[in-house]
């Protein structure tokens, strides 16, 4: 090949951790002077990528060529020496330096010893007018707006070296329209001076207005470079979440079944219920015996839902009636006490208890319902686990085992163990078959088909529609922390896509 | 899954990564020192029915350690830590000195009361109500320190660390800044007394059975280790993490409510300067020799009496030894650090090489 104007080329990029393949021969060419969106849900190796480019992590095979050049990345230290520099989300600056401090921190101009301030002030200025922003860099960082703050890391990231590539990791999560335009005009300056680069978001409204191209990536495999302008919005979607629209039609049926089951009386009902900053008031309806599945990309307000529901967050509007009785006190406690179950999205932090054992890890939720002084006595702790483990198919020698030692699929089995052992009559699964095997996933799928049968109700979240589909009577739709419809019945995933995406597509 | 090749080790390996296998060695390797290097160390004597021994001195001058130590445990569980448990000490002991003797703050005494204030039968509140008003306040302490870590959400060290200075304080304000001495005999009793063992122990093995009792046989234990492990993984399953530190806190109170009235009885007098001081240290010390995390998780109310008595037992050999009094704190340091090390991942990690090594030789 000529040399194509590419700034960096990554070939054959592979990685792999313990069980996990996180990038399966990945390709990734970034051109001079563009700026390049990289797409995808979480655990789509995203970040595994960014950190093969900076060096935080080796790649087990592949070659990254800088300019013509073939490198090793060393460390993040040695990429920025490359002409490499990050921004990440979390901003990791000091609030209580000034900006001028911030920005030249650990290459102060000196003068006989001593930092030379007013070379530094002036220094800090010119950086931050590159970027078309005129603020008083004596002032603290700490004062200004968390847009500004972005800003100051970006020229810093620049002035550690004359940066060639600038990766943006989800700069805008935490900004408002106004700032992310802000900081679009920033970017759009930097392009123009021939800076690459690599912009990070979950935002397709934003990969719309500001990228040149796009990378998608799904389950740490390649699903394709395009020109954002030949890239309709619902193929992306389609293809992050990894549906191709020619099978759309094969879809539904084998839940219909189970309809018959669904009884007219409603379990739940929330009205205008919502919590500002997290998801805009919404209505819904849970009747017995059905499950109804949550649609909506990362950040849709789907978690937000489930927290709300189970007590974790307080509404600060509406009403949430479960059973015709108004709901007064949210607290998970009150809501193992009510027979509603929720499995939380992230396993490590929020699920399980690590090093205690299987056993104590199931019991759990059942003894915080039933009180400190009302303690299963071991023999019925041990019954209950072995119960478990036998019905989900628990991979473990015995119910001692620390739930560390299992693997992920099987530690999201001992939660639902947990939360089964409560007996709720509303069980809310948030995104329960992520990171399991395949096998896995289809035996959690038909658990909670069959609780259906048993009169229970289920809210299911994923970011797998397929599963959503397969599992739902009804479907509810999120977008940008709101819900934006429902389908009940015969739905195609081309229509719930189209719902996803919203506006123009 | 099935990776137990080596079925013949696991016993040996249950015991070694038992709680109270390391303290236990501990405790065993300094004994063995004294076994060798002080005649007579292990003998026992009985005078006028008492029981009396190096090994008695060991676990009466440890009771109030490891009163400190059961109520510390839970603390530490939950991931938290007490400082404040010597300076509540201080303020139990005030607090049952000016009740039993309360002419210093000014409580005017009937004159022909006044004159058995100093005999050794005279008390001006029933012993019952000095004991249950004196930990009664120590429970309060522990509850305040509580409410600040709960529900203040102050940093356990922080929120502890403003009773263990104020606490000396409030010490000294109820006893109006005078050391009350105590000629009550049968207060005397409680710390000084002995039934065939120190009267002491009596208590330490009644506050251990609460302990146990509240921990092994209710959810409490069980709640108090899923907090220290994970607290956010607990909220989301229901426990309610505030109730349980509270409970942690306030519990640690009361037993240096109770470690306050032994200490007091044994010297008989309530002196805030120094009653208790640095035994917080101590305290945490006994804890962590026991094996319980410092970030809080499984704890093991026995291994941590045990830790107290390592303690102890050091102290008490080296004076046996004849180590000069000077050089007693520095020695101790180098067997609280053999102990720390035999916790540690990496020195594990050696061990188990070497062992594995010696087994393939043979």
């Amino acid at each position: 090949m000529e040399d194509s104007g590419y700034i960096v080329e990554m070939r054959g990029i592979r990685k792999e951790f313990p069980g996990v393949q996180a990038l399966a021969d990945i390709n990734f060419f970034l051109k001079r002077g563009e700026i390049h969106a990289l797409v995808g849900e979480n655990g789509a190796g995203k970040s595994t990528l960014i950190k093969v480019l900076t060096g935080a992590e080796r790649p087990d095979a592949g070659v990254i060529i800088l300019d013509g050049e073939e490198v090793t990345v060393k460390s993040p230290l040695h990429a920025q020496k490359l002409g490499i520099s990050t921004v990440y989300q979390e901003i990791n600056l000091c609030p209580n330096l000034t900006v001028a401090e911030n920005i030249l921190i650990g290459r102060e101009p000196m003068r006989r010893g001593r930092i030379h301030w007013k070379a530094m002030n002036d220094h800090a200025q010119q950086l931050l007018e590159r970027l078309d922003i005129s603020i008083d860099v004596t002032q603290l960082l700490g004062s200004y707006s968390v847009a500004i703050q972005q800003m100051v890391a970006i020229a810093r990231a620049l002035e550690i070296t004359s940066a060639k590539v600038l990766i943006l990791d989800e700069p805008t999560s935490s900004l408002d329209v106004h700032e992310t335009a802000q900081l679009f005009n920033v970017m759009r300056k930097l392009k123009s001076e021939g800076v690459a680069i690599i912009f990070i978001t979950h935002f397709l409204d934003q990969v719309y207005e500001i990228s040149d191209r796009i990378t998608v990536l799904r389950n740490g495999q390649w699903m394709g470079t395009y020109e954002t302008s030949e890239l309709p919005r619902l193929e992306l979607i389609a293809k992050m979440i990894g549906r191709s629209l020619t099978e759309l039609d094969e879809m539904s049926k084998i839940k219909l079944e189970s309809r018959k089951n669904i009884k007219g009386e409603v379990l739940l009902e929330a009205r205008n219920l919502g919590l500002s900053g997290a998801i805009e008031p919404f209505d819904l309806d849970l009747h017995a015996g059905e499950v109804v599945g949550f649609a909506g990309l990362l950040g849709s307000g789907r978690t937000e839902i489930s927290h709300l529901l189970f007590g974790v967050a307080k509404p600060d509007s509406g009403t949430l009636k479960l059973n015709q009785e108004i709901v007064k006190k949210f607290s998970p406690q009150a809501s193992i006490g009510r027979g509603v179950a929720l499995c939380p999205e992230d396993r490590k932090a929020a699920g399980i208890v690590d090093e205690l054992t299987i056993r104590e890890n199931i019991i759990l939720a059942l003894q915080a319902g039933r009180g400190w002084f009302k303690y299963l006595s071991l023999q019925q702790q041990y019954e209950m686990a072995d119960r478990y483990i036998k019905l989900l198919n628990i991979a473990t020698p015995s119910a001692d085992q620390p739930v560390k030692n299992l693997s992920g699929g099987n530690q999201q089995k001992v939660i639902l163990a947990r939360w089964l052992a409560t007996n709720p009559q509303l069980l809310i699964l948030d995104e329960p078959t992520r990171g399991i095997d395949v096998g896995a996933k289809a035996e959690i799928q038909k658990l909670v088909l069959s609780l259906a049968e048993e009169g229970k109700s289920c809210v299911f979240i994923s970011s797998e529609l397929e599963e959503v589909l397969r599992t739902s009577h009804r479907i509810a739709v999120l977008r940008d922390r709101k819900k934006v419809t429902e389908f009940a019945g015969e739905v195609d995933e081309h229509t719930i896509i189209q719902a996803m995406a919203g506006g123009e597509a | 899954m099935n990776r137990s090749p080596k079925k013949d080790t696991s016993s040996w390996r249950a015991i070694t990564e038992s709680k109270l296998f390391f303290p236990l060695l501990a405790l065993t390797l300094i004994l063995l020192v004294d076994l060798f290097f002080v005649p007579g160390f292990f003998k026992l004597e009985t005078k006028e029915g008492h029981l009396y021994g190096n090994l008695i001195d060991i676990l009466r001058n440890g009771s109030t350690v490891m009163l400190l130590a059961i109520g510390m445990t839970l603390v530490i569980a939950t991931g938290g830590v007490d400082l404040s448990v010597g300076a509540v000490m201080a303020i139990a002991a005030s607090v049952a000195a000016i009740m039993m003797n309360p002419v210093i703050i000014g409580v005017k005494l009937p004159p022909d009361l006044l004159k058995f204030i100093n005999d050794p039968n005279f008390t001006y509140a029933p012993l019952w109500e000095v004991i249950v008003v004196t930990l009664f306040v120590a429970t309060i302490c522990g509850l305040w320190n509580g409410f600040l870590v709960a529900y203040a959400k102050i940093q356990p060290m922080v929120a502890t660390l403003i009773l263990m200075i104020a606490g000396r304080g409030i010490a000294q304000l109820i006893t109006n800044g005078v050391r009350i001495q105590i000629f009550y005999e049968p207060y005397a009793f409680i710390g000084s007394g002995w039934l065939i063992l120190p009267f002491s122990l009596y208590i330490v093995a009644a506050v251990y059975l609460i302990a146990w009792f509240l921990t092994r046989k209710t959810a409490i234990g069980l709640f108090i280790e899923s907090v220290g492990i994970n607290a956010r993984s607990s909220f989301f399953s229901g426990i309610d993490e505030k109730k349980i530190k509270l409970l942690a806190y306030t519990f640690c109170g009361f037993c240096a409510g109770v470690a306050g009235l032994v200490t007091s009885s044994n010297i008989r007098t309530s002196d805030a300067n120094n009653i208790g001081l640095n035994y917080e240290l101590d305290a945490i010390l006994a804890v962590v020799i026991g094996g319980t995390l410092m970030s809080g998780g499984r704890f093991s109310l026995l291994a941590s009496l045990i830790g107290a008595l390592v303690i102890q037992a050091t102290t008490t050999s080296m004076y046996a030894l004849g180590v000069p009094a000077n050089a007693v704190l520095a020695i101790k340091g180098l067997v609280v650090i053999f102990v720390i090390l035999l916790y540690s991942e990496q020195v594990r990690g050696i061990i188990r090489r070497l062992t594995a090594h010696k087994g393939s030789l043979s």
